[in-house]
């Protein structure tokens, strides 16, 4: 096997040393400006970006959404959606000009010389075709040729790499037969097959588990380490690119705000945006103190008062255990799925207890039947001391007051049709409070609670961005005075500093109302943030269950343990970190 | 290579060109509160935003246009000609010419082609609101119950609309139509949208689905809201956007289909004046005066096509992912 990777570009073997000058950057983007046109004018989406990437080396550029880091990336390949134009500044990859160069010379170098691994494995693998004709195509439209021999051994060594044992058979089967931590590692090899000079991964795990995140960031590390090549992270997470990069460059409103060392830019921000960012986000911070236990205060205090001298638990989940029944083979038959597996945990008032789970784990389902929206298989969800299962219906309807959720995606959670105050009113008109006068003193109320101006309840939900409509999502919830708010994974969609914001509304408004959360989530580094005790759930079944802190500090579990590593981040803990 | 380029972990000494720590000046607007609400801009809705679309569209004016003149054409006749289509006929004028005041000359009746045509819209407009209206209530609330509630109910539907896909609209209509003695405008309304709404139940049923899962009826639910108002508050305004643009080009099939049927003879009864009516009875002189044809012919074709481009419009403004680029 010495020559059988007839590569077109010539010069890079596979033993991993690229014959480049290491010294000459690989990459050099000056004064990019790309702007979109739009119904309402042009957009300038990059302005001025300024970006060098080195031979071998990792760059990441990090950014909320709408901040143009995807958008950059996408003119290095030429692939710029829509109506999308360069309009100013250059982009010199390896000695050549991409901006303005043949639409032809611009094809021949994606795939060859820059390859890409896409955000979403679930829609990125042609779902009809076998894994193998994928990379086939892969090879050949980046001038593979050889034979049919040479080719399936080709596929075979691709799917190796990427990490993908017994490759002969895994290139025989479909994208559904793969879990996307399987399909992102094929996508990886596809876009590592031709031995690309520079890599670009545009939020390459964004859409998966922690815990597989971290075991293909791990890999696409050594593999391109081996192969010596640049690696362009995309993505909006400050730890993950901290960790992956040497080189930082972050981005915001379309502009490259601050680059330089990833050390030096985590350790000592100095844009306020950058500074604001390194502050907020969670996976880095992760050693800071409870947003609700700020201001020196325990919860419990506060929530004395409010409840009259109540305390305890507030909601008990006793063996609770959900079978569902799934659709077998053609015959009719069905298997039978326990999604949630005895399952126990106890909410005390005043105090967040989170949920902690990859999915599958089951996490959701217990919050569902929570809520009273499924009933358990067997087991017993207690609410203030009563059964819920055994409430009539009138006094289920007063139940539903007294526990709200929030759920993670701020695009579906609000009727696309009711107007901000319809809403928010919704809850208080069904459960008959008050006149339309008070009802609408209500609804201010609650939007300043959740700081949003009394002007946005004449807005609809497409007008608002996710933070907001999350916000509207909780004032909702909040409109009846309940007093648990399930959370379903409620910030997770969010941009960080928008997340941070939210979490900090939620603390606060536990301290001032007395609210008690469950809290569900996949993001530990979140969990430390706000939750007073930690269940950790895998496939349905409670793996542990303690205080955050000894969760943190001492887990106890091997699965606790993985977790926690994978938080992105958390090999930074030497780091110096501004505040 | 010099020893600094080694370490892959950063902690170099000093960055290479280009990449030393750069600093952006902050810009002029300064940073912004994270995540303000933007209050600059009117407030929309969907449907405010979908009449935005549509009133920019010369397609909308032009179909908007003929609408309103075929159904005023369809609900006051008289404004339109002052001739009586059935008993100003003289068969002396049999077959003429256009001439002054009858602009579209005379049929072998002798009636004017003008008047008969202009009454002839009702029975069209009529026949096509009618059945359309019927099919949207039944196939909207078949569909929803069986979207929302599923179960056995939901199968039943499937079956039924399975069956009746297998039979053409117009061929049952035929059928139908030839064995029913008492035939008005209402009658044939009634036996199109018979066998119109087994398609609107589909669509209806497909979009409550899916509008189901969303998690702000998950939200309703938990509010403790009973399913029927889920599905009247919630889930049926946000289903109604197909629902609208399949009424809009329905209304255009259920004309052609009258007219059809009124062409083959067992439509409207020869008595009211119609469209089809009058094709048919034009096509026996297409030899001697095959102009004649044309005019209940526009008219229709008119009537189909101002219907379906409003469809059109209507399905871009509303189904955003169906606009063509």
């Amino acid at each position: 096997m010495t020559t059988q990777f007839p590569v077109t570009n010539a010069g890079t073997g596979d033993d991993g040393l690229a014959p480049v000058d290491p010294s000459k950057p690989l990459l050099e983007i000056k004064d990019l400006e790309i702007s979109f046109t739009t119904a309402v004018g042009t957009v300038n989406a990059v302005r001025g970006a300024n970006i060098t990437v080195y031979p071998g080396q990792s760059v990441a550029i990090v950014g909320e959404s709408g901040s143009g880091k995807s958008t950059t990336a996408a003119a290095i390949i030429d692939l710029l959606p829509g109506t999308g134009k360069v309009t100013g500044g250059s982009i010199v990859f390896d000695g050549r000009e991409l901006v303005g160069a043949p639409a032809a010379e611009n094809e021949a170098l994606r795939g060859r010389e820059i390859g890409m691994v896409p955000q979403d494995p679930m829609s990125n693998l042609n779902p009809v075709w076998r894994i193998g004709t994928q990379v086939t195509e892969a090879l050949k439209a980046n001038g593979f040729k050889g034979s049919k021999a040479e080719l399936n051994e080709r596929i075979a060594a691709v799917l190796n790499e990427a990490g993908l044992p017994d490759a002969e058979r895994r290139a025989k089967q479909y994208p559904h037969e793969f879990s996307g931590g399987m399909r992102q590692r094929a996508l990886i090899g596809i876009g590592l097959a031709s031995r690309p000079k520079l890599l670009i991964a545009d939020e390459p795990t964004s859409a998966l588990d922690v815990t597989v995140q971290r075991q293909i960031l791990d890999h696409l590390g050594t593999m391109t380490q081996d192969l010596g090549t640049a690696v362009l992270f995309i993505t909006h997470d400050l730890g993950l690119a901290a960790e992956r990069a040497e080189h930082l460059v972050v981005m915001f409103k379309g502009r490259v705000v601050e680059s330089g060392p990833a050390q030096q830019i985590l350790a000592d921000p100095q844009h306020p945006y950058t500074k604001r960012l390194v502050a907020a986000a969670p996976s880095l911070a992760s050693r800071r103190i409870q947003v609700a236990h700020e201001g020196g205060q325990a919860p419990t205090e506060l929530v004395h008062r409010a409840e009259g001298g109540q305390t305890g638990d507030v909601v008990v989940a006793r063996n609770l255990t959900k079978v569902f029944d799934i659709r077998g083979s053609l015959f009719g038959g069905s298997t039978e799925f326990k999604a949630v597996d005895d399952v126990s945990f106890r909410l005390g008032r005043g105090k967040t207890l989170a949920l902690v789970g990859e999915s599958g784990s089951g996490k959701s389902t217990a919050a569902n039947m929570v809520l009273g929206l499924l009933e358990p298989t067997s087991g017993a969800v207690e609410f203030d001391g009563v059964d819920i299962a055994g409430l009539s219906p009138q006094e289920a309807f007063r139940f539903r007051r007294r526990i709200q959720p929030v759920f993670q995606n701020p695009y579906g959670s609000l009727d696309p049709m009711f107007s901000i105050f319809r809403s928010i009113e919704e809850p208080l008109e069904l459960h008959r409070e008050g006149s339309r006068k008070q009802r609408e003193k209500r609804v201010r109320e609650l939007l300043d609670m959740v700081s949003l101006p009394a002007s946005a309840m004449r807005r609809f939900p497409n007008e608002l961005s996710g933070g907001q409509r999350q916000r509207i999502a909780i004032a909702r919830a909040l409109a009846l005075n309940p007093e648990v708010v399930v959370l379903d994974e409620a910030v997770s969609a969010l941009d960080v500093l928008v997340q941070a914001q939210i979490l900090e509304l939620l603390g606060k408004l536990q301290d001032e109302l007395g609210l008690s959360y469950l809290f569900i989530t996949h993001d530990l580094a979140v969990v430390r943030q706000i939750a007073d005790d930690v269940v950790v759930m895998q496939t349905g079944k409670v793996v542990e269950q303690a205080t955050t802190d000894e969760v943190f500090d001492n887990p106890q579990q091997q699965y606790t343990r993985d977790l926690l590593a994978a938080i992105p981040g958390a090999g930074l803990e030497g780091v110096e970190l501004a505040g | 290579m010099p020893d600094n380029y080694d370490d892959p972990r950063g902690g170099l000494a000093t960055p290479r060109p280009g990449q030393e720590h750069f600093v952006a000046e902050v810009d002029e607007g300064g940073l912004g509160a994270v995540d303000a609400v933007k209050s600059d801009s009117a407030p929309s809705s969907f449907w405010r935003d979908a009449w935005r679309e549509m009133r920019g569209r010369w397609l909308f004016w032009v179909s908007a246009a003929i609408i309103l003149l075929v159904v005023l054409v369809a609900a006051f006749p008289g404004w339109f000609t002052s001739l009586d289509p059935r008993l100003d006929c003289e068969l002396t004028e049999s077959l003429g010419g256009p001439e002054p005041g009858h602009p579209f000359g005379f049929d072998k009746q002798g009636c004017d082609i003008y008047t008969r045509t202009i009454y002839g819209a009702r029975a069209s407009v009529l026949v096509g609101i009618m059945s359309t209206t019927m099919v949207v209530l039944v196939g909207a609330v078949m569909g929803s119950i069986a979207g929302y509630y599923g179960k056995w109910f939901d199968t039943i539907l499937s079956r039924v609309t399975d069956i009746f896909f297998a039979i053409p609209l117009v061929l049952a209509a035929i059928v139908i139509m030839s064995v029913t003695p008492n035939r008005t405008a209402f009658i044939v309304a009634l036996v199109l949208a018979l066998f119109g709404w087994p398609q609107i139940a589909r669509i209806t049923r497909g979009t409550v689905m899916s509008v189901k899962n969303n998690e702000f009826v998950t939200a309703a639910r938990s509010l403790g809201m009973s399913r029927g108002r889920i599905l009247r508050r919630h889930v049926l305004p946000n289903a109604s956007a197909p629902i609208i643009v399949y009424a809009t080009v329905a209304l255009g099939q259920f004309i052609v289909a009258e007219a059809s049927l009124s062409f083959l003879g067992i439509g409207l009864p020869p008595s009211v004046v119609s469209w089809g009516g009058d094709i048919n009875q034009y096509q026996q002189a297409i030899r001697t005066a095959p102009e004649i044809i044309l005019y209940p012919a526009g008219g229709l074709a008119l009537t189909v096509l101002g219907f379906m481009m409003m469809g059109d419009v209507v399905r871009d403004a509303l189904d955003p992912k169906a606009r063509k680029r």
